[in-house]
């Protein structure tokens, strides 16, 4: 048994020497590899002393070629190495230059010319101009065009979301791109798109190099080559992305720090421990109950993303009995909604009365909604025929969502509610895909689930929710009302936003009366930083730029 | 010994067989659409459809389980739906992770197992018996996810000893040659950096080792005390020799075989199971790997994936049955 001896022998030796190392200061526990004293304030630098940035997260990105995924995680990184033609405002949606300076809208909403910004270079030194801004925006349009990539799987879902299809279908919006000079684009519409210039800004429709689309081809997904403020360094999948200062920014001065480690810690609860050793320094993803923990906690701060989305129960409203609007109305009442907002989030979120978040135009505050009332529920179960009470299902989802932290426990209380008006729920319990696949199909009575604001427009909330056109598609209430998708579609194509606000509070009205959903909640995701991270800012899309944020040491 | 090396290694083909046969048939019966997933809510039908054809998910199933097959034995493990990349070079180095972790949670498990396990014989029903016992009995039946936050808890936030998550720090990276760290950091002659690897282990491997820990201690005490009562013990013990010569040169010899079945089969297990340890520890191993994959329903990492783990799986319980003809030449097939 030597062997094993010997074995035995060269544990124990590396268990003195971890032992031996493990007796430091705090900074060690950040893996201080160097295993020098490590002072707390080169608690953040790498070994050659240089500022890193490390930001965890629960999960990883999808792909980093924007236009090819519709996933948070994956535009967060994105969005530090590719830019759009426009921005949006650091803690809003609204629309700022980008790689556009300035940009012109014709009177009819047709004609949109973007001026872009000189002597702008991508990371592999190739130029920023007209030419690059048309390859990209096409290769999105047109499946056959060869930076496409439809072979290997690629598919722009999102551009098809925001400009009505693709090359080719009727809805299509965009008719052509005219590369003026260098430095001008125009695009051409086939019909006005309200949005338009928030479309612009969005993180998806951020400009690739077309030298690197023709070098990587298929492989941008893994080798983004754009002109913002980080370079592309190393990707290991399911671990970390790193991102190198690109030296040539643009923007003088910026960004502050020399690299960037996106990690993923899928467990939120070793997340916040990684941030309170100072293994990291920012933490997207906290739980709201441990807000007051961060709070109290000295070298942490709290911070908030404004709301930016709904939770919501809806009803599929072609089924028995939930096509009956009284029974819907009843349900609407009977959901204490103050409560779920306290129980749950922590005071992080507010009771939702309409689909749209509030801070968004033409949100509707005059509507009344339904207040917390069960003799009213009760009266109008009555009405419907059922004083006698009724069965029902409860989907609820299977994972957690910024909109719904814990899908269950809310199941539960709704389903506490219902009990005390004679509903009696059972809950419904299933997979995350075959959950969007079914309640895509109508499977379900009633169902829980929410949606975040990806633009900043109100379109994005309401048609995707609530239009017609979307039955089968991101409308799982199977609402249709001819009057709710005429006042949409009017707004869609307005351009004259004051109208289009007017537009959007009138939907509001209708759907709150015919209650297709119960509207939750308006939640405020909570995060976390080292206190000393400066000037960070969570913007409500969930991806936001790093380039100006600092470590004090 | 050569002969039975073989046989074994040709009794492995119909097993693979039967493998890459179950893992694909697995993956078909899980419910969901693979395009619709992959292209997301608010897909058209029409793009849904030109995916599924693109991907060949419209095929017949023999025809599917004939190609996939067929890349199989060119060593193409297929391509990821979700990223696109070739499986082979993902899974690789998080093969070496899920390796290195497991290597050190069953170095953990045997070195202070197989030891609780002969003092306890060896010292039966003494206070140091019971206490170890007692301890096997909590780390068989303690929960991996409760053991690993209050690990963290404890040694990386209160006490700031150890690093609560990943790998290495990820302030200063390592340049990866072999993936696996600890070799890594050797190679590249930088022993600090060493240092940081090991730390970052001991956490999660004590994480993932403690229930293997456990039932190897039980084992080892339950095979030691059979043999201790045996005759050639006896007869040891009257020529006069030291009680740790009894015990580690005589006894354990004979009773380490049924430990080794153990030490095997865990190991086998621990290479499967990691995913809640990979996930707590976010740890970029093979388990989470394919747990992520199964939430993509991206079909080639889930079928590949556990191919790969299946495989290994094997070839560990290979490696214990040859091992035992090895120690044992009594035991032959």
């Amino acid at each position: 048994m030597k062997p094993r001896f010997w074995l035995l022998m060269v544990f124990v030796a590396l268990a003195l020497v971890v032992v031996a190392c493990s007796g430091d200061d705090d900074s060690d526990a950040a893996g201080d590899s160097d295993g020098s004293t490590g002072e707390d304030t080169e608690a953040n630098s790498g070994s050659d002393g240089e500022d890193v940035l490390v930001f965890a997260r629960g999960g990883d990105s999808e792909s980093l070629d924007p236009g090819s995924t519709t996933d948070g995680e994956s535009s967060r990184v994105t969005r530090q190495v590719l830019e759009s033609l426009l921005d949006f405002d650091k803690e809003s949606f609204e629309v700022v230059p980008g790689l556009a300076e300035d940009w012109e809208v014709s009177d009819d909403g047709l004609n949109y010319t973007f001026y872009l910004e000189e002597g702008v270079t991508f990371h592999d030194g190739t130029d920023f101009n007209a030419e690059a801004v048309k390859t990209n925006f096409e290769r999105w349009a047109d499946p056959e065009h060869e930076y496409a990539f439809e072979e290997e799987g690629y598919v722009y879902s999102m551009y098809g979301t925001m400009f009505g299809g693709y090359q080719g279908d009727d809805s299509h919006v965009i008719e052509k791109i005219n590369v003026v000079n260098d430095h001008e684009i125009e695009f051409v519409l086939k019909q006005p798109l309200g949005y338009f210039l928030q479309n612009m800004a969005m993180s998806y429709f951020a400009i690739t190099s077309p030298a690197a689309l023709e070098e990587y081809g298929p492989q941008i997904n893994e080798n983004p080559v754009g002109t913002g403020p980080f370079k592309f360094e190393s990707w290991t999948k399911d671990d970390s992305i790193e991102l190198s200062k690109f030296e040539d920014y643009r923007k003088d001065g910026l960004p502050k720090v020399d690299s960037v480690v996106f990690e993923v810690i899928p467990d939120n609860a070793a997340r916040l421990i990684a941030l309170q050793s100072g293994e990291i320094d920012i933490m997207d993803g906290l739980n709201p109950d441990d807000a007051e923990t961060v709070e109290a906690e000295e070298g942490v701060e709290l911070y908030t993303r404004s709301e930016n989305n709904v939770g919501y129960v809806g009803f599929n409203t072609q089924k028995e009995p939930l096509n009956q609007v009284e029974v819907r109305r009843a349900i609407n009442h009977a959901i204490d909604r103050q409560a779920i907002a306290e129980a749950m989030y922590a005071g992080y979120a507010q009771p939702a009365k309409n689909p749209l978040p509030p801070s968004y135009m033409g949100y509707n505050d005059d509507v009344e909604g339904y207040e917390y009332d069960v003799e009213k529920a009760k009266s109008l179960l009555a009405e419907a025929g059922y004083e006698d009470g009724m069965e029902i299902e409860l989907w609820t989802m299977p994972v957690a969502r910024p909109y719904m932290p814990d899908p269950e426990t809310v199941a539960e209380i709704v389903q506490n509610n219902l009990s005390e008006v004679g509903i009696e729920v059972s809950i419904v319990r299933e997979e995350w895909a075959p959950y969007l696949e079914k309640t895509l199909q109508g499977e379900q009575e009633m169902f829980m689930l929410g949606w975040s604001g990806t633009n900043g427009d109100p379109d994005y909330f309401m048609s995707s929710l609530l239009h017609g056109d979307n039955v089968g598609s991101s409308n799982r209430t199977f609402y249709e009302n001819d009057e709710v998708d005429e006042l949409l579609n009017q707004a869609k194509t307005s351009i004259d936003q004051d109208e289009r606000a007017e537009l959007y509070k009138e939907a509001q009205t209708l759907i709150s009366e015919d209650a297709p959903m119960v509207p939750l909640v308006h939640s405020e995701p909570v995060l976390a930083a080292a206190s000393y991270v400066e000037n960070y800012v969570p913007h409500p899309s969930t991806s936001e730029s790093l380039a100006e944020v600092e470590l004090a040491n | 010994m050569f002969a039975y090396t073989m046989r074994r290694l040709l009794m492995l083909i119909p097993v693979l067989a039967g493998m890459t046969l179950i893992t694909f048939s697995i993956v078909h019966l899980i419910p969901g659409n693979p395009a619709q997933v992959i292209l997301g809510e608010t897909a058209t039908e029409t793009a849904i459809q030109d995916l599924e054809e693109s991907m060949g998910l419209n095929e017949s199933y023999p025809i599917q389980y004939g190609v996939y097959v067929t890349d199989l034995l060119q060593g193409d493990l297929g391509t990821s739906l979700r990223s696109k990349a070739e499986i082979s070079t993902e899974i690789l180095p998080r093969l070496a992770a899920t390796f290195e972790l497991t290597f050190f949670a069953i170095i953990f498990a045997v070195i202070i197992g197989v030891n609780a396990g002969i003092i306890s014989a060896w010292k039966q029903n003494s206070w140091f018996d019971f206490l170890a016992m007692l301890f096997a009995l909590v780390g068989v039946s303690i929960p991996i996810f409760w053991l690993a936050l209050m690990e963290q808890w404890i040694f990386a936030q209160e006490l700031g000893w150890l690093p609560a998550y990943g790998r290495e720090n990820s302030r200063d990276p390592i340049e990866p040659i072999t993936y696996f760290y600890v070799l890594d950091s050797l190679l590249h002659l930088d022993f600090s950096r060493t240092i940081g690897v090991l730390k970052h282990l001991v956490l999660p491997s004590i994480a993932l080792g403690t229930i293997p820990m456990a039932i190897i201690a039980r084992m080892t005490r339950s095979s030691m005390l059979e043999v201790m009562h045996s005759d050639y013990i006896r007869t040891v013990r009257a020529k006069g020799a030291s009680q740790f010569l009894v015990i580690y040169k005589h006894a354990l010899k004979n009773a380490v075989i049924p430990v080794l079945t153990v030490i095997g089969l865990q190991t086998g297990v621990l290479l499967g199971g990691a995913i809640l340890t990979e996930t707590i520890f976010s740890w970029p191993g093979v388990g989470r790997y394919v747990y992520e994959a199964i939430n993509y329903r991206d079909y080639p990492v889930i079928q590949s994936g556990i191919l790969v783990i299946a495989f290994l799986f094997v070839i560990i319980n290979l490696i214990v049955d040859l091992l035992y003809s090895y120690i044992d030449p009594r035991i032959k097939y």
